[in-house]
């Protein structure tokens, strides 16, 4: 396989979120900055890399009857390692993600990429599949908190542009704005994906 | 606390779905019908108050109990088990779901019928495992956990069937063509949870 393809499909070819519509949970609930996207996209790449890589190594020798839980556990692993490392590390980070963190174990993108990619494929394209995917994540991740954080507090990256005293459209920092925001971004990339 | 403070503010102020966003591929995947969602419903009701009840036994007597043989011997030997509540949840969770499946197809066929193409979804819903993590980072003692995970997937059942039914409806509009699908959708369930957060300081 053209490994430069296998790199870029996962941005807006094959999006996660956008296109495959996987991994929506955390999608929506950290996006209120876009700070807090990048945050949770990285360290969901972490965990997409390293257990690709795993699973990839040890595919030959899981019996294809218990592989499901056996990728679990090797999930679970990685994201055990990044839930205290995050807290050592990043505590404040750590507090805005809170529960989504150890969610990262049940985000369909993972086990899917799992499934679907590393459990069939070599090293090196697992590895490859594992950063596109991750990175595309992180994208739309930064993408929708970009959206929010500029629509709804008139500031990108903590950085504020409008009136310090002024409030921006307080909706889009709230739960339904983050649908409202998914939804119309969907449809530009739809739109983006056909020209 | 008060179990009145935790069904109205499980189901309605912070709304699982709607507010917490957690179980959002169901909420989207199983939502074309209202008879699909209401099975869908039914059977996370069925896993969610379950696995709450392990995993709520294996947190306070496993991993980190109070008082007994095993808390005596992790003192004594400085063993700290916590930092296993994913992996131990996640697994137990799954093979849970397993056991579930296994079980009604044995004992309850009819009821299989309706709940079984659902229950290998569950695994990777995330609600199931958010309430469980939530339920030990609230604190709540037995009967409390159970109410908040009984509450809980009420809450998500209402979700699924209000918005299973928007969506039935959705299909009859004439919708803009690059608005069709998901993202519509998507905007659908925003104005349900902007109508959600008129439950807010309910409690």
């Amino acid at each position: 396989m053209n490994q430069w393809k296998n790199f870029t499909k996962g941005f807006i070819k094959d999006n996660p979120i956008f296109v495959l519509l996987l991994g929506m949970c955390p999608a929506l609930g950290v996006t209120t900055s876009a700070i807090n996207g990048i945050g949770m996209g990285l360290a969901t790449t972490f965990v997409l890399v390293m257990s690709n890589v795993f699973i990839s190594i040890f595919k030959s020798f899981i019996p294809s009857s218990v592989r499901i839980p056996a990728f679990i556990v090797i999930i679970a692993t990685f994201v055990t390692i990044v839930d205290l490392s995050m807290n050592a590390y990043i505590p404040t980070l750590h507090e805005q993600l809170g529960l989504f963190i150890p969610l990262i174990v049940v985000n369909c993108l993972v086990l899917g990429r799992a499934e679907a990619f590393a459990s069939k494929q070599n090293l090196i394209s697992s590895v490859i599949d594992g950063l596109s995917m991750g990175l595309g994540f992180t994208f739309a991740l930064g993408l929708l908190g970009a959206v929010r954080e500029i629509l709804g507090s008139g500031s990108i990256f903590d950085f504020k542009f409008i009136n310090p005293e002024a409030d921006g459209i307080l909706l889009f920092v709230l739960p339904p704005g983050a649908f409202i925001a998914l939804g119309y971004l969907i449809a530009l990339m739809n739109r983006l994906k056909k020209s | 606390m008060d179990y009145i403070v935790i069904v109205i503010s499980a189901i309605f102020v912070s709304n699982i779905v709607l507010n917490q966003f957690l179980g959002i591929c169901p909420f989207l995947g199983v939502s074309k019908k209202v008879s699909t969602s209401v099975g869908m419903g039914g059977a996370v009701l069925f896993v969610m108050t379950l696995a709450t009840l392990v995993t709520y036994l294996i947190q306070n007597y496993l991993l980190v109990p109070q008082s007994g043989y095993l808390a005596e011997l992790y003192a004594e030997k400085g063993i700290d088990l916590s930092y296993l509540r994913t992996i131990v949840f996640i697994l137990v969770i799954a093979s849970l779901v397993q056991m579930v499946e296994i079980m009604l197809k044995k004992i309850s066929p009819p009821l299989y019928q309706a709940l079984g193409i659902f229950l290998p979804l569950i695994t990777t819903n995330c609600a199931v495992l958010g309430v469980a993590i939530l339920v030990v980072t609230k604190e709540y003692n037995l009967m409390e956990a159970l109410v908040f995970s009984i509450s809980n997937a009420i809450g998500f059942t209402l979700a699924l069937v209000l918005f299973a039914g928007l969506r039935e409806h959705l299909d009859l509009m004439k919708v803009p063509k690059g608005m069709r699908g998901v993202p519509i959708a998507f905007v659908v369930a925003g104005i349900l949870a902007l109508a959600f957060m008129g439950f807010a300081n309910l409690v």
